[in-house]
């Protein structure tokens, strides 16, 4: 498939996460939102390293081509961070509901006075 | 159309949809089913590509583990019933217009760069398969595997912290 479909596809997932957070005020769903951007980013690193991986193999005939491999495991460790992230984030989100009895992100203005 | 057409637009429309799906839903616990169709999808994505490990790792990671984790504290603080108190609209509305604003101006930079114009995502080669990898993240990425794990403990100890009192 052409690069610029998965580059827009990539884009407007990115897109509908950032209208999420603009739009929802409930915290775990700008949580997710969250976690929709950081899919689409991964998405389009997978897209970008079999797209760099064409052009090498390309470049190079009859020869065994490890190119791209980086960007997998980039994938790979964005992962890693994501859910190691998910893990404070939620237990945040659990301490604020304790205090405040609700998730709602415009209960949180104590620092606006 | 090939077959691979076909999955590839089926996906993304069932991506894009499920995303949509995951702001409009009143209730969270919907929000998260639409968000783990979305995973689906992407992990189709990652397979047509040919990147069988990365399939895998997101379904396990995101659609397992942490799609059950926001179940889990859904359910714990009771927020099935959509209790929620909306923006008013007129946010809403500069929220969604910021939002389209942005996809425009992504998507006409894409339009406008020649670099890419004729390049493709190729589906053939080995190097998303697991052996390949391996070998790569065992040899030349060590150290950052080994801190990812240090980074995994301080999270878990963190959460532990957090969530107790």
């Amino acid at each position: 498939m052409p690069i610029q479909y998965y580059i827009i596809l990539a884009a407007a997932i990115f897109c509908i996460g950032v209208t999420g957070v603009l739009v929802r005020r409930n915290a775990i769903i700008i949580f997710m939102s969250i976690e929709l951007m950081l899919n689409a980013v991964n998405l389009l690193l997978v897209a970008f390293s079999k797209m760099h991986y064409a052009v090498a193999s390309a470049a190079t005939k009859n020869m065994e081509v490890n190119t791209g491999t980086d960007a997998q495991l980039f994938v790979f460790f964005i992962m890693v961070v994501a859910a190691a992230e998910v893990s404070v984030g939620l237990a945040i989100i659990v301490m604020m509901y304790r205090n405040v009895r609700s998730i709602d992100v415009n209960f949180l203005n104590r620092l606006k006075n | 159309m090939t077959a691979t057409e076909i999955l590839f637009w089926f996906l993304s429309a069932l991506a894009l949809f499920s995303a949509l799906m995951v702001l409009i839903s009143k209730n969270p616990v919907h929000s998260v089913l639409w968000l783990i169709v979305v995973f689906f999808a992407i992990s189709g994505h990652y397979i047509l590509l040919n990147a069988q490990f990365l399939a895998i790792v997101n379904l396990i990671v995101y659609a397992g583990a942490i799609m059950v984790l926001f179940l889990f504290v859904i359910m714990l603080m009771n927020l099935n019933n959509a209790s929620e108190p909306q923006r008013n609209s007129l946010i809403k509305l500069a929220g969604v217009v910021a939002g389209c604003l942005l996809l425009m101006v992504m998507v006409s930079a894409v339009r406008s760069a020649g670099e890419i114009s004729h390049s493709q995502a190729t589906s053939d080669g080995g190097i998303g398969l697991i052996e390949n990898l391996g070998t790569v993240l065992f040899t030349q990425y060590v150290v950052p595997f080994e801190i990812s794990s240090v980074l995994f403990l301080s999270a878990m100890v963190g959460a532990v912290v957090i969530g107790k009192k």
